[in-house]
């Protein structure tokens, strides 16, 4: 019998290692191999009423509103790193995709491309890091697919998330409703998600080990609009590119200017050494738990409250506000009482010479 | 975090602009030889905090920027052949030789990696015996002992399929050149704090009474800057020449000698192209004839010919303090961070990736 979602967090892999310590290709060939990684690893890890049908999709009933759809795949290496790993990253990049649109999400697919020969152990990590993920999201993954490439035609495993969630009355949210007077509102501390990878894949190493903030952002979205309504303007997870892309985004979206404050963006230590050390601005480091929230004056303090309220929100701050003009355009007033323009990044960074 | 937030201080800022606002009575011009220097001023906004008539023009202190077109040939030609890894620092990969860079070679097929230090390229020799590991050898006086260094352990350890691509320069020879040019406008220096902190400023003493021109050893934070320009206006202003050390927590007078012995060992002193400006005589390293067996250029063969630079990049002007970024033609138009013409607009270090990135567009 397979392991129920409550019991298989320490559960060893069901796929027996002695048979199959690696993923071989007719794992993903649709026959009996298929058949059994489906059923003992992802439907056992996974199990919800929607996937157990064991349908071709999955058929949901959604309360009403408007429905968010979004997409994103995670080709990201090495597949572990502190704090996290692709399995939880995949949850929850598109659960917070959705939560950036006002949406509360309802339902996630997953689609793996696995290499021949990832072992069957890091695999089973991932898939159960992804069912943790997804259930402390309240969220659940309702379908998916399973392909094995060649080896040496892939990094191990990259997954494919879509999420579904519904935007309940009363919520509009777009990058293009940031209004001159409304507050720029950061979820945390920032550039945490791009350190930690690039400290392990290029072995580097710090006093204090830099973890992903790989985190779930929906509960804490739905608490800032509950309190917050309609005078939530934008949402935005700084992912790639960081803080200063996003808001660059929305600056050009909305045609409005954004002015931020050096010394309110918290950085903590280790992270801000780091980027020191290395030549990285962190406002363009990747962010994988923050959020930002442009809000209408008269809300800002009643949304930060509710930020601050959540895990996922302790160190919220209001780290700017939104004018006229220049149009398109962020600034950012320095630690000392400078000004200057905070641009789009161009291509990557890359780590300088001295 | 230590060395850093104090001096990042915003009353300290204001009481140092205050400072040099009372010692002015007439225009000056600085430079500031270190690219990092340049970002600092740029990122922080402080050139447009400084008193009427005191201006910096930007030095040659970017290793990427100063590294000639042909090198990076060189570098291209090496990292396409079969069986090479090449390694280098992540800024010059994205450098313009005349035909392409170091990124798209690795988009194509070649084995480019980026490394922190020289030393793991040693590793990556020492784990491959059976490909050949090709260092891009590029920088100031800043980067050469961890290179040395690297050169050293490899001959130490034996290993024969370890070598490096050698474009070293040295900042004394260029400042002379700079002086000695007819259209010079630099009036004081603000000398690279990381270069003396191997090198000492022992140097510095002949250059200032011979030109007579302040010389201010400074360091690359906001506090350190203004400092430093507080200090060489100061001796503008008292009609003195003469070398001071504003980043005494980290420069001395002889500088890093173990390390100056470790380059002394591996390196001799060489004529040397500058990308931009031409060839300066003494100003740059290769490795000494005990060591010529890691020297990627004769062991890869390429004699690199070469394509002319661009016609619109003023890379040269501005270099030399001449011009600044934005009174280029091609700035921000045909010449931006993803398309760059010159070297200055692609290095972290460079004076035009500061003034595109920072929003100095006019």
């Amino acid at each position: 019998m397979s392991p129920t979602a409550a019991d298989f967090e320490h559960a060893t892999c069901p796929i027996p290692i002695a048979d199959y310590p690696h993923v071989l290709l007719a794992h993903g060939g649709g026959g009996r191999l298929s058949q059994m990684l489906v059923e003992r690893m992802f439907g056992a890890a996974f199990s919800n009423p929607a996937l157990d049908e064991r349908h071709d999709g999955a058929v949901l009933d959604l309360p009403q509103g408007r429905v968010a759809l979004t997409t994103d795949a995670f080709v990201i290496s090495p597949l572990f790193f502190p704090g996290g790993d692709i399995g939880s990253l995949a949850v929850h990049g598109t659960v917070n995709d959705l939560a950036m649109c006002g949406a509360r999400p309802a339902a996630l697919t997953a689609a793996f491309v696995i290499e021949e020969g990832l072992p069957m152990d890091d695999l089973w990590r991932i898939v159960r890091s992804m069912a943790a993920a997804a259930r402390g999201a309240g969220v659940p993954i309702v379908a998916g697919d399973t392909k094995v490439v060649d080896r040496g035609k892939g990094d191990g495993v990259f997954i494919t998330t879509t999420g579904v969630g519904v935007v309940p009355a009363g919520v509009h949210v777009s990058p293009r409703l940031a209004r001159p007077g409304d507050r720029v509102l950061l979820s945390g501390a920032i550039a945490q998600h791009g350190v930690a990878i690039l400290s392990v894949r290029e072995g580097l190493r710090f006093e204090t080990e830099v973890r992903t903030d790989s985190a779930a952002l929906n509960g804490m979205v739905a608490a800032m609009l509950d309190v917050g309504g309609d005078r939530v303007h934008v949402l935005r997870d700084p992912t790639r590119g960081g803080v200063s892309s996003a808001l660059n985004e929305i600056a050009q979206a909305a045609r409005v200017g954004i002015h931020i404050d050096e010394s309110a963006i918290a950085i903590a230590e280790p992270v801000r050494g780091a980027c020191e050390i290395l030549g990285l601005d962190p406002l363009y480091v990747a962010n994988e738990g923050k959020c930002i929230a442009i809000v209408a004056p008269e809300a800002a303090n009643a949304v930060l409250a509710a930020m601050r309220a959540h895990p996922a929100g302790a160190e919220a701050a209001i780290v700017g506000g939104v004018r006229e003009g220049p149009a398109g355009k962020v600034f950012m007033r320095s630690r000392i009482g400078g000004e200057r323009v905070v641009d789009m990044l161009s291509g990557e960074q890359l780590p300088r010479i001295c | 975090m230590k060395f850093v937030d104090e001096y990042r201080g915003e009353a300290e800022t204001k009481q140092l602009v205050a400072a040099l606002r009372v010692r002015v009575t007439r225009p000056w011009t600085l430079m500031e030889i270190c690219g990092g220097q340049t970002h600092t001023l740029i990122k922080f906004g402080i050139d447009r905090m400084l008193p009427e008539g005191i201006e910096l023009v930007h030095g040659p202190g970017c290793p990427v920027c100063v590294t000639p077109l042909e090198q990076i040939d060189r570098a291209v030609e090496i990292a396409r052949r079969p069986g090479v890894i090449f390694t280098s620092f992540g800024d010059m990969l994205r450098v313009p030789g005349s035909r392409t860079d170091l990124l798209s070679v690795k988009a194509g097929g070649g084995d480019v990696r980026i490394v922190y230090s020289p030393l793991d390229a040693v590793k990556l020799a020492r784990a491959n015996p059976a490909r050949q590991v090709v260092f891009f050898a590029v920088g100031f006086e800043t980067t050469a002992p961890a290179n040395a260094m690297a050169v050293h352990q490899a001959a130490h350890l034996g290993l024969e399929n370890f070598s490096i691509l050698c474009s070293h320069v040295l900042v004394p020879p260029a400042m002379e050149a700079l002086l000695s040019a007819e259209d010079n406008r630099v009036q004081a220096f603000l000398a690279a704090g990381h270069v003396c902190t191997v090198m000492g400023y022992h140097e510095y003493p002949a250059i200032a009474a011979r030109y007579r021109v302040p010389i201010v050893v400074t360091g690359f934070e906001p506090i350190d800057l203004l400092q430093g320009i507080l200090m060489a206006v100061t001796q503008l202003e008292e009609g003195r020449a003469e070398v001071e050390n504003q980043y005494t927590r980290s420069v001395t007078f002889r500088g890093n000698e173990p390390a100056q012995r470790l380059l002394a060992e591996v390196f001799e002193v060489c004529d040397r192209a500058w990308r931009g400006i031409g060839g300066i005589p003494r100003s740059g390293w290769r490795l000494r004839a005990k060591y010529a067996g890691f020297d990627a250029e004769s062991r890869f063969d390429v004699s690199g010919t070469t394509a002319p630079e661009s016609p619109l990049c003023i890379a040269g002007q501005i270099l030399r303090g001449l011009k600044k970024p934005h009174e280029c033609s091609a700035f921000g138009v045909q010449c931006t961070p993803e398309k760059p013409l010159g070297a200055p607009m692609v290095s972290t270090e460079g004076a035009c990736a500061a003034y595109y990135q920072y929003g100095r567009r006019g």
